[in-house]
């Protein structure tokens, strides 16, 4: 509930979100269990339900005592939005190849727009392949530490790798609380207050697209984007995991993500896969498109191409 | 009243005893502090303070509770022939299988929790309290079959003290259905363990079919190694009649089962090498390495070299009648075990990464810390246990003996040691 500062006791953060009953049956295990791991005084948190049990009323009353709490941390207006899905979208996105240059701004603008940690550790959800012309796409030989001041470097070419957004995710499947799910516009989200921290879903992800807060998060206050979403850039407490969630934020919003509108070669495409006229759907109707180990049959939305 | 005279007489039982077995609970005292100490430290700073990270993202301690699954598992062993056989020389130590089965529970359970981003949510995997992500997700059943399974072992063992306490028998209509139950449990808790890995598509190195008969094969090796030298040590100490007929009888079995990990083993290393595919990278990186990546080179053979010498001390039936031979026989396939689970599991399945970064763990200080602590607390819930049990299983420890009215609290102390 109170994700950065555990033990804040300032009112209304979800007290009201909780079933009275519930909590009298929990309390005497809730207050054994603080003593035992020693790491809960954030009780109104124990007592919450997850995020999908929420009624919308609760929601609402979540959000805004989340406004209250992040704007005071960060000292700005931060808004937390908690826009679904709309009718009739699914999203896809592309990605060309034969454009790409590996100069990893979208790496960047990424963070920027969805505050990730900053350092100690630095979490990025987009990674860049670096990967030679001679071999291919051999991912398992790739290497992500290249120096991108060089690029692109004679012999090489790159592939970013984020998530997927499965549409048989699965991170979802061993999820052993139910803490993360497909969106019905495709998105795979986390629940950041209902996330235990025990890492299967990073085992279960095929392509590295989920990242853990080892630490609490560093994320400067000048450097926050206040313009957030319930599941997903509002600010993460330690010990969760986080992902991409194609920019949820802007894209529900009609925007494009973040790593779209920073690509300084047109190479990252996005849309509705429902939408015969969108840019995805145009890029899939002229290009030849592929997906990354379909073997796995995780079934992504997001696509590789070489336009030229 | 019954209860309470259990529990006074108890706790009497497990504060009295010689210097050696001061000595042996104040060293394990100090192992619970420094882990207290250590998890402290994780508490305050997050996972950070370990050496996983997004590349490696489960490692020591995931290995240690995978470890200790299998000794958990494995006290099947000496209950199915003791209750199933009535075999009477095995029977008379089963219920020790019993007790380690229960410490053991405890240190997985813990180790699951020290691993946890989250350890206050932890309630999140309960069913009617939590979510759990029923029938789909694997470690929501892990969570189950284990609870439940430390939750039968404890019933009966539970039963079984407290009516031998009483000087009467046990009740059979309870404890034989407990017993039979805990047999395919017991088998089911390292099953859906290896499950857990086994299911994960994504890491080619745990995603084989022969995982969990693997997981099995090796429980077997290690968890009756760990009870062998435990009934001499008992034998030794207080007397337990424990006939070298039954450590024979467990030794012989151990011999088919460490037959059995090493084919197994083979089975796996063949089909890597001979079809060399991509996914013969994390086979590799445990074995040999890869490039200047070898951390784990020296304990893949020295674990291999542990085991093959250890089976061949089994089979051998005149070396293992040597009872020197024998305990250096247990202590190599527990080593090798450890190594197998702990090590040449979990970290060589995430090395390279699912993207094809090698990022070389070794655990820090506080993971050596935290998992010194939870085995300080595993040993010493054993030792307390079976510090109770062996007095109790000798009828030197009765409701006639305890009674208040019998002023024998330093003669106890005395014959339970």
């Amino acid at each position: 509930m109170n994700p950065e500062t555990p033990c804040n006791n300032s009112g209304g953060c979800g007290s009201g979100s909780v079933d009275p009953g519930r909590r009298d049956v929990l309390k005497f295990l809730a207050v054994g269990a603080t003593m035992a791991t020693g790491a809960a005084c954030d009780l109104e948190g124990f007592f919450r339900k997850s995020f999908r049990e929420l009624s919308p009323a609760d929601v609402r009353r979540m959000v805004t005592s989340w406004e209250r709490k992040y704007s005071r941390k960060y000292g700005k207006a931060v808004t937390v939005s908690e826009t679904g899905p709309m009718a009739g979208v699914k999203f896809g996105y592309g990605l060309d190849l034969s454009r790409c240059v590996g100069c990893r701004r979208c790496v960047y603008a990424c963070v920027e727009e969805n505050n990730q940690s900053r350092k100690e550790p630095q979490i990025q959800w987009i990674r860049v392949l670096e990967m030679d012309k001679a071999h291919g796409i051999d991912i398992n030989h790739s290497d992500v530490y290249y120096d991108s001041a060089e690029v692109p470097r004679p012999g090489k070419f790159y592939m970013p790798v984020q998530c997927q957004q499965c549409d048989d995710p699965p991170c979802v499947k061993t999820c052993p609380v139910g803490a993360t799910w497909k969106e019905k516009d495709g998105i795979v989200v986390v629940d950041y207050d209902w996330c235990i921290g025990c890492r299967c879903c990073m085992s279960a992800c095929p392509y590295g697209a989920r990242h853990f807060n080892w630490a609490e998060p560093n994320l400067p206050a000048q450097e926050m984007n206040p313009k957030t979403h319930v599941l997903g850039n509002r600010p993460r407490p330690k010990g969760v995991v986080e992902k991409c969630t194609f920019c949820i934020q802007r894209t529900r919003e009609g925007l494009y993500p973040a790593c779209v509108e920073i690509c300084p070669v047109g190479a990252r495409k996005f849309g509705n896969l429902l939408d015969p006229e969108s840019e995805i759907r145009q890029a899939m109707d002229t290009k030849r498109v592929f997906i990354l180990k379909e073997e796995l049959a995780t079934h992504p939305s997001f696509f590789y191409f070489y336009a030229t | 009243m019954a209860i309470s005279s259990f529990l006074r007489g108890s706790g009497r039982i497990i504060a009295s005893g010689d210097r050696a077995y001061k000595i042996w609970v104040g060293a394990l005292l100090t192992l619970i502090a420094v882990g207290l100490f250590a998890y402290s430290f994780q508490l305050r700073h997050g996972l950070i303070a370990t050496n996983m990270r997004d590349q490696v993202s489960w490692a020591f301690y995931v290995g240690n509770f995978t470890f200790l699954v299998g000794i958990a598992a494995a006290a099947v062993m000496l209950v199915i022939p003791a209750y199933v056989y009535n075999w009477g020389p095995i029977k008379e130590v089963a219920i020790l299988g019993e007790l380690l089965a229960i410490s053991a529970i405890i240190m997985c359970l813990l180790f699951v929790l020290v691993d946890m981003g989250r350890p206050d949510r932890f309630l999140h995997i309960a069913p009617l309290l939590g979510s759990p992500n029923f029938p789909i997700s694997i470690m929501a059943w892990d969570a189950l079959v284990l609870n439940v399974y430390l939750g039968v072992n404890l019933a009966v063992v539970g039963h079984i003290l407290f009516t031998g306490f009483h000087g009467k028998d046990y009740n059979k209509k309870i404890v034989i259905p407990l017993v039979l139950f805990s047999i395919p449990m017991a088998v089911s808790i390292h099953t859906v363990t290896a499950f857990l890995y086994n299911g994960m598509a994504a890491r080619p190195y745990w995603n084989t079919a022969i995982l969990a008969p693997r997981f099995i094969a090796s429980a077997f090796c290690s968890g009756p190694a760990v009870l062998l030298v435990l009934f001499q040590v008992l034998r030794k100490r207080t007397g337990l009649p424990i006939k070298d007929e039954a450590i024979q009888k467990v030794a012989e079995l151990m011999a088919y089962t460490m037959f059995l990990n090493l084919f197994l083993l083979g089975a796996e290393l063949f089909k890597e090498y001979y079809s060399a595919t991509e996914h013969l990278l994390y086979t590799q990186y445990f074995w040999s390495g890869i490039g200047p990546h070898k951390a784990l080179v020296p304990y893949a053979w020295g674990g291999l070299l542990a085991t093959v010498i250890a089976f061949f001390i089994f089979l051998v039936p005149k070396w293992r009648r040597n009872m020197l031979l024998l305990n250096i026989g247990c202590g190599l396939i527990y080593f090798g075990v450890y190594i197998e689970k702990g090590m040449g599991l979990v970290m060589p399945g995430m090395t390279p990464d699912t993207l094809g970064e090698i990022y070389e763990y070794r655990p820090t200080f506080v993971e050596w810390g935290v998992t010194a602590g939870i085995y300080g607390i595993g040993f010493l819930v054993f030792t307390f246990l079976v510090k109770l049990a062996v007095p109790i299983m000798s009828g030197h420890f009765t409701a006639v003996h305890a009674d208040p009215a019998t002023p024998a609290p330093d003669e106890l102390g005395a014959e339970a040691h």
